[in-house]
């Protein structure tokens, strides 16, 4: 299923389809691998709901859900 | 230059182990400054190694060398300008891919490199077995296994070091992006070739202008013949634009990542990508969603109490050290100019310096924990949802609650914001958090003026005030002094690990030593300036002629000494010498200046004497309270806070909401000139100086302005 990265649960996992958007946004989530094929896994939500750390590349990342907005991934 | 001294850049991701490694090489000699007309860090060091020289600078730490970050752009033109004779690039082994793609992007720079694979025994603890053959094959660089915070492999790194710079040839590296954009690649390399001078690696050149990066695109078009390049550029990326239908920067970092991709599955033997950590299982805790913030705040009031509670021994060590070296002094020197300059403006100046620093010491010890076991990431991971809402990272919580304790180590420790628009609105507003010096203003005034049932309210007001208006002004200076697009949040998640007591050491020296030489000096000139003022002119023409009045007492005194009225005698020479201590100040610089500036404060309900405090408070609020102690308390004959609250109310200029009015102007502007200084230090720049002390004056004034008059109105 399509959908964009801030929807998915804790635990789920999905690949990078696309990056929307532009900007340095965009230009930072890029260079920090997320790319079309990568595949992320959500490892949780913060205390107050935002941001979201997730694992992509064998590293962890946060990013507030407005950025994980724009990365649109496919959920197997 | 020499071939005895080469010089050496090492660059890398952030928590690569890049300073780490840093230190390892040069040790203590080492020092931080600024790349010029910056707020980046420069940090450079010095190593002698087998009868060579290496001066080794290590760059700002970045995931990518773009001109869409300050500190990218500083990292790459520090290699394209500077042109350093070898780069370092480190490399996180348990990170490998992501730190890959940088590696690219420095290898299109053709410089000489060598390849610091870093903590290889963790990554492959963690199953990722790593060919470094392979790795030193597709990158074309020599490699070394180094592991940073146990200092292994540095010793074979800067052999190889070494024994790459003998060579002195460029690097050649071409990574390829697939024939359509290869195509416009060497179509622009063409034209460029015979406009950019030598030193510039072309294909870099021609790569950067495609993805439309706005700094290369004008230093290319600066050369002689360069418009031509560019409008050869701009038509090669509008084509392939049109064939991506992306932006090219996008395709260009994409096929940099499916390159990298490609390397990392060729060198790397991994078992599974997305496997849970230990770190991961502590952080399952540490940023729980329930137990999340309580353990944030749990850290954070230790933090608070390290620095305050723990850091106030030392300095009230120092205060008192500085106390008995100034009455030390002063049995050796006459009265006078010379003795005065000594024993107040120097010695007390140079205390007040020094009394700062085991804060800040404490405050770099915290922070330095914080940041090298990897919380600080997720401190910001679990506040960034609150200070969003004021446009700041989740990163300025931390100097904001410190400036609660002083409001100095506050403003360096907004050094732990990467992003410069969020660290300057974070300086610009931390002196709104109330510091711990001010708070002898609030309590004089409340418990001279407010009921003790409506003191806690008063102060706490206060207190909120600051908190308010510092959420305010941070909304006001991001929308209006640093506007654009919002900043990217996007924060890695460095794994959980132990510091070393080297880096911790290194790290508190560095800011600790920086404050003094920097910051220190700054504020020492500015209390002898101060000295000054209130000290000057000395021939202020009396009332009465103290001098002679006192001996007169004495001889008075002398004459009956059996009659057993020591007391009374004390008493009056007491009285004497502070009605002549009122007058002095009032007849000094600060004192003509208070009265100059009456019609100012005039509407905030103020007279010159308050005038005169708030001018002294320049120097810190502790001071507001001992001006006013000289100036209000004449007539009184005990040197005690009663005898002050009782004139203060007793003075008919005074009422509770004047002094509620002074409460809320002390809160506001300037704390001291050791924050004006650390503002200039960190900021690097007396213009943001002068506009920290300026809007925190005007800002000062206005809100007294309306609580007075609303005040007023209400008929308080």
């Amino acid at each position: 299923m399509l959908k964009t990265l801030n929807q998915l649960k804790p635990g789920e996992i999905g690949v990078v389809t696309k990056v929307n958007g532009r900007g340095k946004i965009k230009g930072r989530i890029i260079d920090l691998g997320i790319v079309a094929g990568s595949r992320v896994c959500v490892q949780k939500y913060a205390p107050l709901g935002d941001p979201m750390e997730i694992k992509v590349k064998n590293f962890n990342l946060s990013l507030r859900k407005s950025e994980a907005a724009i990365i649109e991934v496919q959920t197997e | 230059m020499a071939t005895n001294n080469l010089t050496i850049a090492l660059a890398g991701n952030p928590n690569s182990g890049k300073t780490t490694i840093f230190n390892n090489i040069t040790g203590a000699r080492q020092h931080v400054g600024n790349y010029s007309g910056v707020t980046v860090e420069k940090r450079e060091g010095f190593r002698r190694f087998r009868g060579r020289n290496f001066q080794v600078v290590d760059l700002p730490g970045t995931y990518s060398l773009t001109a869409r970050a300050l500190d990218e752009l500083v990292a790459r033109n520090a290699i394209l300008n500077d042109r350093p004779d070898i780069l370092v690039n480190i490399l996180d082994a348990s990170n490998l891919e992501r730190n890959l793609y940088l590696a690219v992007q420095l290898l299109e720079l053709e410089q000489p490199m060598v390849v610091a694979l870093n903590m290889a025994d963790v990554a492959e603890k963690m199953g990722h077995k790593i060919d470094d053959q392979a790795l030193t094959r597709r990158l074309g660089v020599p490699v070394v296994r180094t592991v940073g915070n146990r200092n292994r492999g540095t010793e074979d790194l800067l052999a190889t070091v070494a024994g790459v710079a003998q060579e002195r040839k460029q690097q050649p590296f071409t990574m390829d992006y697939g024939p359509e954009i290869e195509a416009k690649i060497k179509e622009v390399w063409s034209v460029l070739k015979g406009v950019a001078p030598e030193k510039y690696p072309l294909r870099w050149l021609a790569i950067k202008m495609l993805e439309n990066d706005k700094e290369v695109i004008d230093l290319v078009a600066a050369f002689p013949g360069g418009e031509r390049v560019r409008s050869v550029a701009e038509n090669a990326r509008k084509k392939l634009q049109g064939l991506f239908g992306e932006e090219l920067e996008v395709v260009f970092a994409e096929r940099r990542y499916y390159f990298v991709g490609e390397v990392y599955r060729d060198v790397v033997s991994v078992n599974n990508e997305i496997s849970q950590t230990t770190s991961d299982k502590v952080d399952r805790v540490l940023t729980n969603r329930v137990l999340g913030l309580p353990i944030f705040l749990g850290i954070m009031w230790l933090l608070f109490n390290l620095v305050f509670t723990i850091g106030a021994y030392p300095q009230e060590w120092i205060e008192n050290g500085a106390k008995w070296l100034g009455d030390f002094v002063s049995l050796y020197l006459t009265d006078g100019d010379l003795k005065s300059l000594v024993v107040d403006g120097i010695i007390g100046g140079v205390g007040m310096v020094v009394s700062f620093l085991p804060q800040i010491l404490l405050l770099f010890l915290g922070i330095a924990l914080l940041e090298d076991t990897g919380y600080m990431a997720r401190a910001a991971f679990v506040m960034d949802r609150i200070m969003k809402s004021v446009g700041l990272h989740g990163k300025s919580f931390i100097p904001l609650l410190v400036g609660f304790g002083c409001n100095i180590p506050a403003i360096m420790g907004a050094r732990t914001l990467e992003n410069p628009r969020d660290r300057m609105v974070t300086i610009l507003v931390a002196p709104l958090m109330s510091c711990s010096a001010r708070l002898p203003v609030y309590t004089l005034l409340t418990a001279a003026f407010f009921s003790e049932s409506y003191a806690g309210t008063v102060m706490f007001s206060i207190y909120i005030l600051g908190i308010v208006l510092a959420v305010i002004m941070a909304w006001i200076f991001r929308k209006f002094l640093f506007p654009g697009e919002t900043e990217p949040f996007a924060m890695e998640m460095p794994a959980y690990h132990i510091p070393t007591l080297r880096s911790i050491l290194t790290h508190m020296w560095e800011r600790g030593s920086l404050y003094l030489k920097k910051a220190g000096t700054i504020i020492l000139a500015a209390s002898i300036l101060v000295w000054f003022f209130v000290s000057y002119p000395a021939d202020v023409s009396y009332s009465k002629d103290f001098e002679q009045l006192k001996a007169a007492s004495d001889a008075a005194y002398n004459a009956n000494v059996n009659d057993g009225e020591a007391d009374e005698h004390e008493a009056e020479i007491a009285k004497l010498d502070k009605e002549q201590a009122a007058e002095k100040l009032a007849g000094s610089y600060a004192g003509q200046f208070g009265h100059l500036i009456e019609p100012l404060i005039k509407p905030l309900g103020f007279d010159w004497k308050i005038g005169v405090s708030l001018f002294t408070g320049f120097s810190a609020k502790e001071i507001v309270v001992s001006t006013m102690g000289t100036l209000y308390s004449v007539g009184a004959a005990e040197d005690d806070t009663a005898e002050l609250q009782e004139s203060l109310t007793t003075d008919p200029a005074l009422s509770p909401l004047v002094a509620y009015v002074l409460m809320v102007f002390s809160l506001i502007y300037t704390p001291c000139i050791a924050t004006m200084a650390v503002v200039r230090r960190e900021t690097n720049s007396w213009k943001w100086m002068s506009f920290s002390v300026l809007y925190s004056v005007a800002l000062a004034w206005i809100v007294s302005f309306g609580v007075y008059r609303i005040g007023m109105f209400l008929g308080y």
